[in-house]
């Protein structure tokens, strides 16, 4: 077993006739997840790479069994097909779209929690299991299975991560991208619980960065709950006070989510802390020995 | 998306929130006018406020005559000297930095008689998810100065996702802040009022600092911080007119309207970089390689050879760039074909006379990684070439030292 996706993985893809959508379909079937069709409103009917299309989620579970879902619709409608998502009874779902309004988010991500779907994103690189599922736009041929869960909040610093944990001989169980937006989903502390309670985890990375309080929160809980070796790195040590990097939750504001602080609050969690990017591989390979 | 405390406030009118009169204008004429127009209505106390964009503004001071940025006045002839100081003249606060930003326009205000100033701010609360709005009875002072010394001063309530501001909140908020009689149903009014605002509008935050009770009993907005989730501005064409792109940094906004993600820091090593976690990783590497960032860059998912070659102008425009460090990690974008965009954009006559004497460290990571190396190191150019991050840092660290 892994996390949220794997062999057990019944995939839609929302927004499936897109230029996005269709493109990343592509790129996950081939890499062989099993994408069981996808939903475009008015495409209902169709067939789009080899799949059946459907007007709605609902109809998609009816008719292929598909119990996750992953989203590339534009952002005015992304909120939406979340909603829909979790009313027909998702419970996987992973969003891509960059550019949600915060209200929306605030929104979909308590219709998720009312009906007990798992929410990953949006704004991430998606989930992937090696070997198994690839749920999202990250490039597959860098990853290998393994025993290592990682955990982050942006798309290139995952693969970056993953490239030097491969190159150290360090497989992964499962890779999550929680997304860099200030509503999402899932958060550090739900990822770790996930790699926690996985037997096929034996270790750990979790790559923060400033903003927030998502990685004192974290730290806080590995601190009481988690026995299994923890890697972390936080990106923004020479980001400076109030000015928001790229990610809309990336912002040090009021003197509250710099990296040091998180970094401290980190290691008295006893994980240990990676200083340079590029030796996250390196420093867990040492840890474990 | 920020904007000026005279567009919050008319903004605010129209939604009937309570604030004083007031009119924005960049002619000293017309501030006296509308000051004389005031006095017949019976005010004696005028208040000359400079609208920037950044905070600080009442202890900060305006270059030419030393002026603050928010000026009380007794007179008219008060509000025309006022108006004459500010106007045209450059404002310094904690926030602009020392360069300071150009006051083009005033707004004259009724200076109300003040009996009791509070705080009230409404944000997402990201570790919930939820929209919070905040009060304390310590108006007029920085709310994170509050929080970090009387904590128990402020008091929170978090809004129900998807559910209107419930009425026994609103209470409990002006209950709070010891509101009686008819001011307290002014002041629940006015914050369900700001709350619907806050929402319908899409705002990211909304400050009011301070509000006040009035002797007269009314509750008003003295001031007024607005900004808006960017994102959400597709439904609001309204306010996307509101935007003030002088008061944005010109390098920053041309930058945005290559698609580019592009923020100015103070270093001396350029980066550009595909993907914000990334970017930032890449500035922490140049500090750790003994240089220090001279921005933030993210090229996002393209890295083409017109991303790439706008990044060179961005950067370059910046005359303390001594090195260029570019990280793309390619995926999904094949690496060979950065590396072809990265000789063509430097092979462009106008980027090559500028980086003539600034070395460029390349770094490709990811699918066709090793031919990408290959076409840098044949290239016959200025570019040196690195395919794992910590050669990357060593080039940026060896060409620091030469």
């Amino acid at each position: 077993m892994s996390v949220l996706v794997g062999n057990e993985t019944r995939l839609i893809v929302q927004g499936f006739t897109g230029s996005e959508g269709t493109f990343h379909a592509g790129q996950m079937i081939e890499y062989g997840t099993n994408v069981v069709g996808g939903v475009t409103p008015g495409k209902g009917g169709q067939t789009h790479l080899e799949k059946p299309v459907f007007n709605t989620v609902a109809e998609a579970i009816k008719q292929e069994e598909a119990n996750t879902s992953v989203i590339f619709v534009p952002p005015p409608f992304a909120g939406d097909a979340i909603i829909e998502s979790a009313l027909a009874g998702i419970k996987v779902i992973i969003c891509i779209t960059e550019g949600i309004p915060v209200q929306d988010m605030v929104k979909a991500k308590q219709v998720c929690k009312n009906h007990g779907a798992t929410l990953v994103g949006p704004n991430c690189p998606g989930v992937i299991t090696p070997g198994e599922a690839k749920v999202g736009i990250m490039p597959g041929m860098i990853f290998t299975p393994g025993n290592v869960g990682l955990i982050s909040r942006s798309g290139t610093l995952t693969y970056e991560a993953v490239d030097q944990l491969t190159k150290a001989g360090l497989g992964q169980s499962t890779a999550i991208g929680i997304g860099g937006d200030p509503v999402i989903g899932t958060n550090h502390t739900d990822a770790v619980k996930l790699f926690q309670d996985d037997p096929d985890t034996s270790a750990i990375v979790l790559i923060g960065e400033i903003g927030g309080s998502a990685e004192e929160e974290a730290a806080a809980y590995i601190k009481d709950h988690v026995d299994k070796p923890v890697v972390a790195f936080i990106a923004g040590s020479t980001a400076p006070p109030g000015r928001r990097m790229g990610h809309a939750g990336a912002i040090i504001s009021g003197g509250k989510g710099t990296a040091a602080d998180k970094k401290q609050a980190l290691k008295d969690a006893g994980v240990t802390v990676a200083e340079s990017p590029a030796e996250i591989g390196v420093t867990l390979k040492k840890l474990l020995g | 998306m920020k904007i000026h405390e005279y567009q919050a406030k008319e903004l605010f009118k129209e939604a009937g929130i309570a604030v004083p009169d007031g009119v924005a204008t960049s002619s000293v004429e017309e501030a006296v006018k509308a000051a004389e127009e005031m006095k017949e209505n019976g005010t004696s106390l005028f208040v000359v406020k400079a609208q920037i964009h950044a905070g600080g503004r009442g202890k900060g001071r305006t270059k030419k005559s030393n002026a603050k940025g928010v000026i009380l006045c007794h007179s008219i002839d008060e509000v025309r000297e006022a108006a004459e100081s500010l106007l045209g003249d450059t404002l310094v606060t904690i926030q602009t930095g020392e360069e300071g930003q150009e006051v083009k326009t005033i707004y004259v205000t009724d200076g109300v008689d003040i009996q009791k100033e509070f705080y009230l701010g409404i944000l997402l609360d990201r570790a919930k998810s939820q929209n919070v709005i905040m009060v304390s009875t310590e108006g007029g002072v920085e709310i994170e100065k509050v929080a970090e010394e009387t904590p128990d001063k402020i008091v929170k309530e978090w809004v129900e996702p998807g559910m209107d501001l419930a009425p026994n909140q609103a209470r409990r908020l002006a209950f709070a802040l010891g509101f009686e009689g008819d001011a307290f149903k002014k002041a629940v009014k006015f914050i369900n009022a700001l709350y619907n605002f806050y929402v319908k509008q899409d705002a990211d935050m909304v400050e009011i600092n301070p509000l006040v009770l009035t002797p007269e009993g009314d509750v008003l907005a003295l001031d007024a911080k607005v900004t808006f989730d960017g994102n959400a501005m597709y439904r609001h064409k309204d306010l996307q007119e509101l935007r003030d792109e002088s008061e944005e940094n010109p390098i920053e906004l041309e930058a945005s309207k290559y698609g580019l993600n592009y923020i100015k820091l103070d270093g001396n090593v350029g980066c550009m970089v595909n993907g914000a976690g990334l970017a930032m990783a890449t500035m922490d590497i140049i500090k750790l390689s003994g240089g220090d960032p001279a921005n933030f860059l993210d090229v996002g998912g393209g890295a083409n050879v017109e991303t790439v070659k706008n990044g060179f102008r961005i950067i370059l425009e910046d005359q303390n760039v001594k090195a260029i460090l570019i990280n793309i990690f390619g995926g999904i974008v094949r690496c060979d074909r950065v590396a072809n965009g990265v000789i063509e954009a430097v092979k462009d006559p106008e980027i090559a006379k500028k980086v003539e004497n600034v070395p460029i460290i390349v770094r490709l990571q990811g699918t066709n990684a090793e031919e990408a190396k290959e076409i840098i190191d044949n290239s016959d150019l200025n570019v040196i070439s690195a395919v794992l991050l910590k050669e990357a840092a060593e080039e940026v660290s060896k060409v620091l030292a030469a």
